[in-house]
């Protein structure tokens, strides 16, 4: 049987196994009709010219793991940023692990999808904001279809969330093949600020794929700094589609580390409905092998003196292939926008590939926008003059590429993340430079 | 402590070098001047391991060792230093940390340990009180949107961390003004022993009036067509190089 065809006939399982009479049941099914008729995206589409997911999508997958699985702590700490006091949302394939995570209600909401959808306390919540801003695309509608678990985070007005959210999930390869259906929901109100940041890892070599859905809501002069660490293991996929609506003067920044991972695809949309808006979008994509990263962005600029920054870099080696196709709209009443797009890459060598495509739509005519991509190599100059200062070639490339890459780290506002992204970097590259000196 | 014998190098097919000899040895200081497009610059960037140039023939030792065969991170860890007449700017490297990793990858291939942060920080602060720099300067990239003159402070205070065997100053009074070019003079001439020789490219006597060498040597098409006492740095001052030129071609 196709994927497409099992994950239809999957559904009417998953129905037995969750409350059908809740209005979240008439979305779910709405959806599945929506990806039965859509069904995964092609070569043909625009959007998926470069990322052909065909071959991923010949994998058995298991949609439901046959049994629970447990992990010690010891055994996946590396991937947590342990040092610093955090909270913990955690998922071993795809179910919550109460053992692994740290949760509150104390004051705000930071904890599960399953629990948000089921309690009638957060029913108003859900109804005002659960499916709102996620397009009806096939691969967006199959995740609703499965909506069922993953991070449920509201922060109420006027709250400084001081210890970071970490939103990770887990895959242990108990399953031949496991695809994963995350979906998170993010609500921040009024003056608050949070911080987040999310990883999926793969545990062994078993092919995962994971198609994720995360709705990030930010309301008047809320702040909202969101993290994407992408360095899973070889055979794993990620499908990541997050859409941000954001409030008046509010501030939304993604920074998106694609360093690992058999095909990563990330889309990341922002919607600005309010003035004095400010959207960041940031990313570093570090790979090599056959390794495949896609970043599909678009801000769209609804309402005037709003402003939007795009830095892209990227760092392509062996047969190595990138995407990034941005769209920036500007609509008509949104005059004075300031919008700024860049992309910039290095080849490491002559077989790896980036296809990159600014798309600007603009139709106010008192804005700023500018966009600009490059394709390079490292500067031979430079190398010649780290290379007689006695820095030897490997490091010194090194050190060229971190350098590249770094007005994209230096925004990074927690430094044990940024700490480690280093480390991840200089182990990247099989250096041992302490870039963070 | 160096020995250039008959060194022939070229770009694209085009002879640069044409049969250099030049012998440097410990406490020396050798200048050498010669019109534009005589090979100045080439001559200095060969000796630092530079491989945009093809060595065709002839040979350059230190203490003995042939070069040939090292790479310029090699030849650095072996003591040679080459200030830049244009040094490359490298956004998002600050300097301290461009020195740190200088220091400690040449310490590795020494086989020693890195240098205690303390200690490290002590040599930096030293150094850069030598040379008149500014802390602030030493947290910024690497020569990103410096002056001239900074460029060429930068470079020196390089030279004073890595305490090199053989110098070679490129151009280096380019684009200093009088304070800094007195700086900078005064801080090779501290960093000057009996151990370490510097040899310095230059087209004007402006800096050999603060640094005096004890060898000119005249660069002219490729070869050394000249050598002499400091004296031959005034008389080019003075006279500049047509007389050398003619002298060439009769």
């Amino acid at each position: 049987m196709k994927l497409k065809e099992k994950l239809i006939s999957s559904f009417l399982a998953f129905e037995n196994q969750v409350d059908v009479d809740t209005y979240v049941h008439d979305i779910r099914s709405e959806a599945i009709k929506t990806f039965e008729d859509k069904g995964f995206p092609n070569k043909k589409e625009e959007a998926w010219k470069y990322t052909s997911l065909n071959k991923l999508l010949k994998n058995d997958y298991s949609v439901f793991p046959k049994q629970e699985n447990a992990l010690e702590y010891r055994e996946v700490k590396q991937y947590f940023l342990h040092d610093i006091d955090t909270y913990k949302i955690v998922f071993i394939d795809g179910k919550y692990s109460s053992h692994l995570s740290e949760t509150t209600h104390d004051a705000m909401d930071i904890c599960l999808m399953s629990a948000a959808l089921s309690k009638p306390k957060y029913r108003i919540l859900i109804e005002n904001y659960f499916n709102k801003i996620a397009t009806k695309e096939g691969i967006t509608s199959l995740n609703t279809s499965f909506a069922k678990e993953g991070a449920y985070i509201h922060i109420p007005k006027n709250k400084l969330v001081e210890k970071p959210i970490q939103i990770i999930h887990f895959s242990t390869g108990s399953e031949a093949a496991l695809m994963l259906q995350p979906r998170n929901l993010i609500v921040v109100d009024e003056n608050s600020h949070v911080q987040i940041i999310e990883r999926h890892q793969s545990l062994t070599s078993n092919p995962v794929l994971t198609n994720c859905v995360t709705e990030v809501f930010a309301n008047k002069r809320a702040i909202i700094d969101y993290y994407k660490v992408q360095n899973d293991k070889q055979d794993a996929s990620l499908i990541d589609n997050t859409f941000i609506n954001q409030k008046q003067e509010s501030h939304v920044s993604v920074h998106t580390f694609s360093f690992g991972g058999q095909l990563t695809r990330n889309n990341l949309n922002y919607y600005q409905n309010g003035q004095r808006i400010d959207s960041t979008l940031k990313g570093i994509t570090l790979i090599g092998d056959k390794q495949h990263v896609d970043h599909n962005t678009l801000v769209h600029h609804i309402e005037p003196n709003c402003e939007s920054h795009q830095d892209y870099k990227g760092i392509f080696g062996d047969n190595a292939t990138g995407v990034f196709n941005g769209k920036v709209v500007v609509e008509k009443e949104a005059q004075k926008t300031n919008a700024y797009q860049s992309n910039n890459n290095i080849l490491v060598n002559d077989k790896a590939t980036i296809n990159t495509k600014p798309q600007l739509e603009i139709f106010a005519d008192d804005v700023k926008c500018s966009h600009g991509c490059t394709i390079g190599q490292l500067n031979e100059d430079a190398l010649f003059y780290l290379r007689s200062r006695g820095i030897p070639e490997k490091e010194a490339r090194a050190l060229l590429m971190y350098a590249f890459a770094n007005t994209v780290l230096e925004s990074v506002k927690i430094p044990e993340l940024k700490k480690r992204i280093n480390k991840l970097i200089a182990n990247k590259l099989g250096v041992n430079i302490g870039f963070d000196l | 402590m160096l020995k250039i014998k008959n060194l022939h190098a070229s770009v694209e097919g085009k002879a640069i070098l044409r049969g250099i000899n030049l012998e440097v040895n410990p406490g020396e200081v050798h200048a050498i001047m010669g019109p534009n497009g005589s090979g100045k610059s080439t001559l200095a960037t060969v000796i630092a391991g530079s491989e945009e140039y093809d060595v065709e023939e002839g040979v350059i030792t230190l203490n003995n060792e042939n070069l040939d065969e090292l790479s310029a991170d090699e030849r650095a860890h072996r003591g040679v230093f080459l200030s830049f007449q244009y040094p490359v700017e490298i956004p998002g490297v600050t300097v301290t940390n461009f020195m740190k990793t200088a220091i400690n990858e040449t310490r590795k291939a020494q086989g020693l340990k890195d240098m205690p942060a303390n200690k490290m920080l002590k040599l930096i602060r030293e150094k850069s009180e030598l040379l008149d720099i500014d802390r602030k300067f030493l947290s910024r990239s690497l020569n990103e949107g410096f002056s001239g003159g900074e460029k060429k402070r930068n470079e020196i205070f390089q030279m004073a961390m890595l305490e090199p065997k053989l110098a070679i100053l490129d151009e280096t009074d380019s684009g200093l003004d009088i304070d800094a070019l007195r700086i900078v003079a005064n801080g090779v001439n501290k960093l000057k022993s009996s151990d370490n020789a510097v040899i310095i490219i230059t087209h004007y006597q402006r800096l050999l009036d603060h640094i005096i060498p004890d060898f000119v040597h005249v660069l002219f098409d490729g070869k050394i067509v000249k050598s002499g006492s400091a004296e031959l740095a005034h008389k080019l001052e003075e006279k500049g190089y047509d007389w050398i030129k003619e002298e060439v071609n009769a």
